[in-house]
């Protein structure tokens, strides 16, 4: 059988990066700003996760400093566009060739190897339950995420300031505090997801490793509109889409073509909610209510 | 567990309880105050205020106070200083000279935050509102009541409630703002003001937006919160709301009060003298025209917002659309001009079908248009004024050969223009942007008269414009009109529709619901029909926001506000 509890273990174990980096990225949508840098934060901490991992012998120092690097790194983003008033959308793509460059430049100085650094001695992060723990974290995550958003004060603010910040100005809420902690909570998640990937699915670091899974991850925030839940949701069906690839390798097909499977479901999935959008923007403009 | 507003039944009587204006009230500081018996200390007191720009001097020592309890009205033209003046009060500018004084309090604020906890609070001309959020979440926003960390919903709904039912402001606290006709975002501003416990509400031209009914309704409101204590400062140019509903009025021009004046004692005359600083006339009406052949017929015509349009305008006659924003007449407006498709329906423009005609065969057929938004579709800021007024010209006159413009023909006829329309520009090479809301307009009108196409399309001519561009805008358009050609306007103005329209069209969610001729077109009725009064014709869908309006028509019921 092809659809199986394997298949949909793999698709959680294949989420999990693109579920953190995705929350990260609602988290700056709901706070106005657009955050497309998620890829090369991702990035950063694959490489901050490996690194750390192999000086200290200790995958959690990795994970740790695979935060906080990314946080660091997420700093580009925040400064350029909340103090500077920079354009978030040039902002991320530097972001994203930065990170692709400078992480392949400190892989040959620091490991002195191109392409892919991979040593068994590189300790990753252990299974619990057959999963990463920071497979949990990412479902945690999921569900304090939407209740910070729904319920919380913070959470009522940073919405107020996404939507209209000269609104929440008035009121005495200062917008960059809040665009910037959503900024900086994302670099956090990025790193998360970096290590996850490098630490987790896999035990290595190689040249721009994320291959697109940031940039999915930005799609999953619009599909599922910033929502959590519906980040959730978006993530899962890219799991799928990833995992169902896997197994339709294991079937002979080849592997260029399984591997497009998250972009090609990225793409429909994009062109169905644009569609439906559009058909319910043209409805209730037609009520003219 | 800290704060819960409901808890705190005092509310009523004013005291803050927002966690900005926790404490910070002047009864807190003011320790050393008598307690005011009688002599109670003016609500606002503001002396000798002067703020400068680079070029202007916005304010020039100005005095205004304001009494406990009264309705203000501050009045002035565009840019007579109002704004900056209430921007200084509010907290937004600083002033470079002067005192501001809160309850005989000594006060100066750095911030907006700053004045809300003092008692001040502001509704700004456009709402500060969150569309995605409910009513509740607006108005505690920042102040929220909590239970855990978390924001006590239960609590804040029961708040909206409570503080809607004391001052008569019905709103649902559960739905979206965005959702809620303009009228009820009003009160949603107000509402947010009043959990912060603001004691003067500073209301900025709070009817520009609203119907006749919900305008009354306004002002029954603004009568509630006096009478329990709270003060009000509106900030308008209108004259009759100003006079039907304000207790004393304060008249800016260029930067300095030239009148106090207690309404009951004043006139409209007397306070538009004082604010043009010369004698008007106000709202005009202007003899009738005379018909000729119909220009304009429109049969059937349906696109989204516009439901089944059908109207005729003839030559040498100006026919009035009436109706609050957002009822169809931008849209209806928009598919005339060729701006958007008809799904629908017929448009002939002397005797030619031009339904599905582009915008530049339109205008080539005899089709002028004045767009509502001057900014952003009726001239391009960026340009310089001789440019923007050869913008449509280029194809006509001004173009030559090889489709070149030859730049004496821009220049000359920008000159022509600026002095037949009295348009205020140092050169013709300064940009538009440069220039103010009111010479803006008459650059648009001026061009698009210029074609003197058989019709004008003219939206909104005189929004935010001084009275006496208004007059100028006014006259053009009669002349225009005198001269045999067909003038269709959408206008927002009842004074403006029922001056200048020979006959007169209200339009109510997307369809003509009401057709009169100019001498049947009072106010009262005009009114009504905007509101939807004129649709008894049993529309299923009309429904949809019904207690938004019944809760806004009640009011005409009630007693004028009296003016003492």
């Amino acid at each position: 059988m092809f659809f199986d509890s394997d298949l949909l273990m793999s698709a959680l174990r294949a989420l999990t990066p693109i579920l953190l980096a995705a929350l990260g990225g609602a988290l700056c949508e709901r706070a106005g700003v657009f955050n497309i840098g998620l890829e090369g934060m991702m990035l950063m901490g694959c490489f901050t996760a490996v690194a750390t991992s192999w000086f200290t012998g200790s995958p959690w120092l990795g994970v740790l400093a695979a935060a906080l690097a990314a946080a660091a790194y997420s700093l580009i983003l925040a400064v350029g566009t909340v103090t500077l008033r920079g354009d978030a959308v040039v902002l991320g793509i530097a972001m994203n060739l930065l990170a692709v460059g400078l992480t392949s430049f400190l892989l040959r100085t620091i490991f002195g190897v191109q392409g892919t650094f991979d040593d068994p001695s590189l300790a990753g992060l252990p299974l619990v339950g057959g999963f990463s723990p920071l497979a949990y974290l990412a479902w945690a995550a999921v569900g304090v995420s939407a209740l910070l958003l729904s319920r919380h004060v913070w959470g009522l603010r940073l919405r107020g300031v996404g939507e209209a910040p000269d609104a929440a100005a008035t009121l005495g809420v200062s917008p960059a505090r809040y665009k910037y902690a959503a900024v900086l909570l994302s670099g956090v998640l990025c790193g998360l997801a970096g290590a996850q990937l490098a630490l987790g699915n896999v035990t290595l670091f190689s040249e721009n490793m994320t291959a697109g899974r940031g940039w999915i991850a930005v799609v999953a925030v619009m599909l599922g509109r910033a929502l959590p839940l519906g980040v959730l949701l978006a993530a899962l069906l890219f799991g799928l889409a990833e995992a169902a690839g896997f197994r339709l390798q294991g079937l002979g097909m080849p592997q260029q073509a399984t591997d497009a499977a998250p972009y090609v479901v990225t793409l429909v999935a994009l062109f169905l909610s644009t569609a439906q959008r559009r058909r319910r923007n043209a409805r209730t403009t037609g009520v003219a209510s | 567990m800290t704060r819960r507003p409901s808890d705190t039944p005092a509310a009523a009587g004013g005291v803050p309880d927002g966690t900005p204006a926790a404490g910070a009230g002047p009864t807190a500081a003011g320790g050393s105050l008598p307690p005011a018996l009688g002599g109670l200390p003016p609500a606002v007191e503001l002396r000798g205020i002067t703020k400068r720009f680079p070029g202007t001097l916005a304010n020039d020592s100005v005095d205004l106070t304001v009494r406990r309890g009264e309705i203000h009205a501050l009045m002035g033209e565009n840019g007579a200083g109002k704004s900056t003046l209430m921007s200084v009060l509010y907290g937004m500018e600083r002033p470079d000279a002067g005192s501001i004084r809160i309850d005989g309090v000594e006060v100066s604020f750095g911030s907006p935050s700053a004045a809300m906890a003092a008692g001040l609070g502001m509704v700004h001309q456009s709402f500060k509102l969150f569309d995605s959020l409910t009513v509740a979440e607006n108005v505690v926003y920042r102040a929220e009541p909590r239970r855990f960390g978390l924001v006590d919903r239960a609590a804040a709904r029961r708040r909206v409630r409570e503080l809607a039912a004391e001052h008569g402001l019905a709103v649902d606290p559960d739905a979206r703002v965005g959702e809620l006709p303009v009228g009820l975002r009003q009160r949603v501003e107000i509402l947010k003001l009043l959990h912060r416990g603001a004691r003067t509400l500073i209301l900025d031209e709070p009817t520009a937006v609203l119907t006749p009914a919900e305008a009354d309704a306004l002002f029954v409101v603004l009568r509630s919160l006096t009478a329990r204590g709270r003060t009000v400062i509106l900030v308008t140019h209108k004259l009759r709301e100003v006079l039907e509903g304000s207790d004393n009025v304060t008249v800016l021009r260029d930067g300095r009060v030239v009148a106090r004046l207690r309404t009951a004692d004043t006139s409209g005359a007397g306070i538009a003298t004082a604010m043009t600083g010369r004698a008007v006339e106000l709202d005009r009406v202007f003899p009738p025209g005379t018909p000729g052949d119909v220009v304009l017929d429109v049969e059937g015509l349906s696109t989204a917002g516009v439901h089944d349009v059908r109207l005729s305008v003839r030559a040498g006659e100006i026919v009035g659309i009436a109706g609050v924003a957002g009822n169809g007449q931008s849209e209806l407006v928009e598919t005339l001009a060729g701006l958007r498709p008809a799904a629908a329906g017929r448009v002939v423009l002397r005797g030619e079908d031009i339904t599905n005609a582009s915008a530049t065969e339109r205008r080539a057929k005899g089709l002028a248009y004045v767009p509502e938004d001057r900014h952003a579709v009726g001239t391009a800021p960026a340009a310089s004024v001789a440019d923007n007024l050869a913008m449509g010209h280029h194809r006509t006159t001004l173009s030559s050969r090889h489709g070149l413009l030859p730049p004496s023909a821009v220049r000359s006829h920008a000159r022509d223009l600026v002095e037949r329309f009295g348009i205020k520009a140092s050169t013709p090479d300064v940009p538009a942007s440069a220039l103010s809301g009111g010479n803006l307009q008459k650059l648009l009108i001026g061009r698009e008269l210029a074609h003197a196409a058989p019709l004008l399309l003219v939206e909104q001519p005189t929004r935010g414009v001084d009275i006496g561009a208004i007059q100028a805008i006014h006259d053009e358009l009669i002349a225009y009109r005198d001269a045999g050609h067909a003038v269709l306007l959408v206008s927002a103005e009842l004074s403006e529709i029922r001056g200048l329209a020979d006959r007169v069209l209200v339009m109510y969610e997307g369809r003509v619901t009401a057709t009169y001729d100019r001498s049947d077109a009072s106010e009262a009725t005009l009114g009504l029909a905007m509101a939807g009064g004129a649709e008894r014709s049993a529309d299923p869908a009309a429904s949809v926001g019904a207690p938004a309006r019944t809760t806004a028509a009640a009011p005409l019921d009630t007693p004028a506000p009296d003016g003492d």
